[in-house]
């Protein structure tokens, strides 16, 4: 929640939202380092099935996440039409595979509204609050949830 | 450059001159009484002390200092470097070191110890040397000051009651080599009287009335009625005061300024006399200047840089503390005494060339930052790839490959090998200070059982890549402990088998195919291979009828949680040793191997990388991927024919070859790639040399090629993946995985993958 705080005291934060099949999410724009298309990974024995391997990024091996299987949803079938988004987490760099950046928000914090209340463990686990945008419904989502031990080690 | 700073390269300066010392001490043990050798030992000693003194490290000065005075007979070859006298240099110089780190990283010393070496320094010193025989009080509290402290208060003329004959002297060139002053200039009388804070802060009385005479010619009276008699004499107190008559032209102002940092700690009257003639000086009802600033003005002036300071700042400390022992020399053979004063100044001078020595020697190297070395390595790394995938697509672009752009890249290619490697060679250093750290190990462990070990080292000077070297220092310490402390046997049992009581232990190093090998060899019982069998019956770590061959039992003291020694002793035998060992070297990418004669001795021989930035691999495909395996596995590679393929059990298959049996593991389905085996008439074999002895024949579908690779970490960004050293890019810009042969053939044995790989328990 550092970097959330971080930002509050400047009454307005960026945010980069991006679709998964017919949701939006969307993270703070501070931790995206850049945005590029997909290409194969290398695959990696006995990862979690949302590991989908590692690409190479100017040399630093990134490891790429299928972020629609991470949020327990239908795993994505990569095409080129897909992005992926390099964030760093903690001390890590992690590619984020999603369809597509849909849009870059400026909001003041009183438009996110805390996460509804429903039974399930996406919403305690990554969702940090929900924004209305244009009658649509967009998620913030906590990338630091996204890899567990790198939650672990960041705390 | 704030003070940390310039503390920090002391250390690094006091580490170098540490390794300098201790090699110089096994050189005397040896037997070399080249007189540079005993130099070099005291110089380093010297220089420690210097700059411990400028940095008010208090603990190290004063052992220094003790140390120093021991050098110093053997110097002077009042004390004969007997192996009883090296012996005690040997052990101070562990104890200087272990000062040297609690003064820089906190902690504290074997007080006992220190104290204890002290006492036997000291008495080096004064038991053997003559001149010590005749003054052993006054040898003892110069001994104790702190260097930069003694100087002043040099108790000379004073202790009537110890049989000494107070004595004035002067020195015949000073005052030679000054400047006849012509012009009419007014002379200063100043009265000079320093407070014990003057010494405690780092000034130097000397040094002050030194810069003072550069600005005209002056005569200089010491008081020295405050001097008490030698026992209520306090060694860091300031007793004596100075009356100056200086004529110059250059004002009081500039007077002043010397006394700039002190005024606050002294109590300084400076007036103008009447009388502004030449003869000014003589007219004064003043002594000549007992005091020898000859000896401070031996120091190279100009401009100086900031290692040279140091230097400086440790010269001159030293030289204070010189002018102190001499005097107290030279009032100790006061018949002698204008013999004795040409003496006393030369050491001095010769500290002064040693240091400038030592300052020309460090200008051939330079400091860099770790982290600087690393960056550029990591954009040479870049630079290989980058080419490679250049000249990938130039060939998919250049099908006949004659244009003029194909030969320019060959020399590209060329070049950024020459870059890699030189780059390369930039962290590439000695194994020499692990080595001698070892030496001191040895020492120790040998001290604690009891037994007399001698260490050999060769090919202290094969290089390997720093982190190597890092990492290499403590499964070595390990291993020498245990070698000594298990290999080796008491004396006593060594000369009821007709074998030199005094053990050896021998530490090589040597390159040997891309890799450096070092090998730690004793002449030790060798290992019990019974106790060694029954140990792992009575562990569950191998059944009690298992068949294992010697070389198994050997390795079984790799496995986790064994250990042989009957009871637990304070070095080893926790058995987290030689594991732990095996881990380490294994991290590292290295091997280990174990070969032992009962009664002869066991050899440890270690295969490391030269470097942990570059690999040399071998590319093949298994399952459609891409994968690289390290060459140093493979022993050979093969095309099985069906015919040399076996059904084992239900879903082993063996390959045989040359007509031994050797199992056969599908890459592919241990890393999870395809979910059935793959046929191996289809594939290729790479026979692989696994840790625990064993061979195994690892399937993959096809080679590519072999390619020298750049190791990228998968941890930075993921974390460890089992089955998997590490990532590597290849050409066409796509990361392929490195194989840890290791883990996978410990899959193999049913084992699942993960780090910790245990042995040889199924045999």
């Amino acid at each position: 929640m550092t970097s959330l705080a971080k930002n509050l005291t400047n009454g307005g934060r960026e945010l980069i939202a991006f679709r998964i099949g017919d949701q939006e999410f969307c993270v703070n724009i501070m931790s995206v380092r850049e945005i590029r298309g997909w290409s194969p990974a290398t695959p990696m024995p006995h990862t979690p099935p949302y590991v989908l391997g590692v690409l190479n990024l100017r040399g630093a091996v990134l490891p790429i996440v299928d972020l629609a299987a991470r949020l327990g949803m239908k795993p994505a079938e990569p095409t080129v039409r897909h992005v992926i988004i390099v964030a760093q987490i903690a001390d890590r760099i992690v590619g984020l595979l999603v369809e597509a950046v849909s849009d870059i928000l400026t909001v003041t914090d009183d438009i996110i509204q805390p996460t509804p209340d429903v039974s399930s463990d996406f919403e305690r686990t990554f969702a940090r609050g929900v924004l209305a945008i244009d009658k649509r419904m967009i998620c913030l989502i906590e990338l630091e949830a996204i890899f567990p031990h790198m939650e672990s080690e960041a705390a | 450059m704030d003070m940390n700073e310039i503390k920090e390269i002391f250390f690094q300066e006091c580490e170098e001159q540490l390794a300098e010392l201790e090699s110089g001490l096994l050189r005397l043990n040896d037997g070399d009484r080249d007189p540079e050798t005993v130099n070099a030992v005291f110089r380093a000693v010297h220089s420690i002390k210097g700059g411990a003194g400028a940095f008010g490290l208090d603990d190290l000065v004063s052992f220094a200092h003790v140390f120093e005075t021991t050098l110093d007979c053997v110097r002077s070859n009042r004390l004969e470097p007997t192996q009883d006298v090296l012996k005690v240099m040997l052990k101070s110089a562990d104890v200087l070191a272990d000062l040297t780190n609690v003064a820089r990283d906190g902690g504290s010393v074997d007080q006992a110890r220190s104290k204890q070496l002290i006492r036997e320094l000291e008495a080096l010193a004064n038991g053997e040397a003559p001149p010590a025989a005749e003054a052993p009080a006054a040898k003892a509290p110069a001994a104790k000051a702190p260097a930069p402290k003694a100087a002043a208060p040099a108790p000379a003329p004073v202790p009537n009651e110890e049989g000494f004959v107070p004595v004035t002297f002067s020195f015949d060139d000073f005052g030679g080599e000054e400047e006849e002053v012509i012009m009419v200039a007014p002379t200063y009388e100043i009265s000079f009287k320093p407070k014990s804070d003057l010494y405690s802060k780092g000034n130097e009385a000397a040094l002050l009335l030194r810069d003072l005479s550069r600005l005209g010619e002056m005569s200089i009276h010491c008081n020295m009625d405050a001097l008490p008699s030698l026992e209520q004499m306090d060694p860091e107190a300031a007793y004596f005061s100075w009356k100056i008559s200086i004529t110059s032209d250059k004002g009081e102002d500039a007077i002043r300024a010397v006394f700039e940092f002190a005024e606050w700690d002294c109590e300084l009257e400076i007036t103008t006399a009447e009388d502004t003639s030449a003869e000014a000086g003589e007219e004064l009802p003043m002594q000549p200047v007992p005091f020898d600033l000859s000896i401070l003005d031996e120091e190279p002036a100009g401009p100086i840089g900031i290692a040279e300071e140091e230097e400086q700042i440790a010269a001159a400390a030293v030289s204070a503390a010189e002018v102190a022992s001499n005097v107290v020399q030279i009032a100790s053979a006061a018949s002698r005494a204008p013999a004795e004063t040409k003496a006393a100044a030369a050491p001095a001078a010769a500290a002064a060339q040693n240091t400038a020595q030592a300052a020309s020697a460090a200008g051939q190297t330079i400091r860099v930052d770790l982290d600087r070395v690393d960056r550029l390595i990591n954009l040479v790394g870049e630079l290989v790839i980058n080419q490679a995938m250049l000249s990938q697509s130039v060939i998919e672009n250049d099908a006949n490959g004659t244009s003029s752009i194909n030969m320019g890249l060959e020399e590209l290619q060329q070049l950024t090998r020459e870059i890699q490697d030189s780059v390369m060679a930039i962290r590439a250093q000695p194994v020499k200070p692990v080595f001698q750290r070892m030496a001191r190990t040895v020492r120790e462990i040998a001290d604690i059982t009891g037994k007399s070990v001698r260490l050999i080292t060769e090919g202290e000077n094969t290089e390997v890549d720093k982190t190597v070297i890092d990492k290499l220092a403590e499964p070595l310490t390990h291993m020498i402990r245990n070698a000594v402390d298990h290999g080796l046997e008491m004396p006593e049992k060594r000369i009821a088998q007709g074998k030199n009581p005094e053990g050896t232990v021998r530490l090589t190093a040597k390159h040997r195919s891309g890799r450096i090998v070092i090998e730690l060899a004793d002449d030790g019982a060798g290992i019990n291979r019974e106790k060694v069998r029954q140990k792992a019956i009575d562990n569950d770590l191998i059944a009690a009828d298992a068949n294992l061959s010697d070389e198994e039992i050997d390795n079984l003291i790799f496995h986790a949680g064994f250990s042989t020694a009957d009871k637990v002793s304070d070095l080893s035998g926790r058995g987290v040793g030689m594991d732990v060992v095996k881990r380490s070297i294994q991290a590292l990418g290295g091997r280990i191997n174990i070969s032992s004669k009962p009664g002869q001795g066991s050899v440890f021989t270690m295969s490391l990388p030269l470097t942990l930035a570059v690999l040399d691999g071998m590319v093949v495909t298994v399952a459609g991927q891409t994968l690289v395996v390290p060459l140093t596995a493979i022993v050979e590679t093969l095309q099985p024919e069906a015919s040399a393929i076996h059904s084992f059990g239900a879903s082993q298959r063996l390959i045989s070859i040359r007509n031994s049996f050797c199992p056969l593991v599908d890459v592919g389905r241990i890393l999870n790639f395809r979910a059935t085996q793959a046929n191996p008439v289809e594939g290729v074999a790479l026979l692989v040399e696994s840790e625990g002895g064993g061979q195994r024949a690892l399937m993959v579908d096809a080679i590519q090629g072999q390619r020298q690779v750049v190791i990228k970490s998968l941890e930075a960004n993921y974390t460890h993946v089992p089955g998997i050293a590490a990532a590597t890019i290849l050409g066409d810009g796509r990361v392929a995985l490195i194989l840890d042969v290791d883990a996978v053939v410990s899959a193999s044995r049913g084992q699942p993958l993960k780090p910790e790989i245990s042995l040889a328990a199924a045999g």
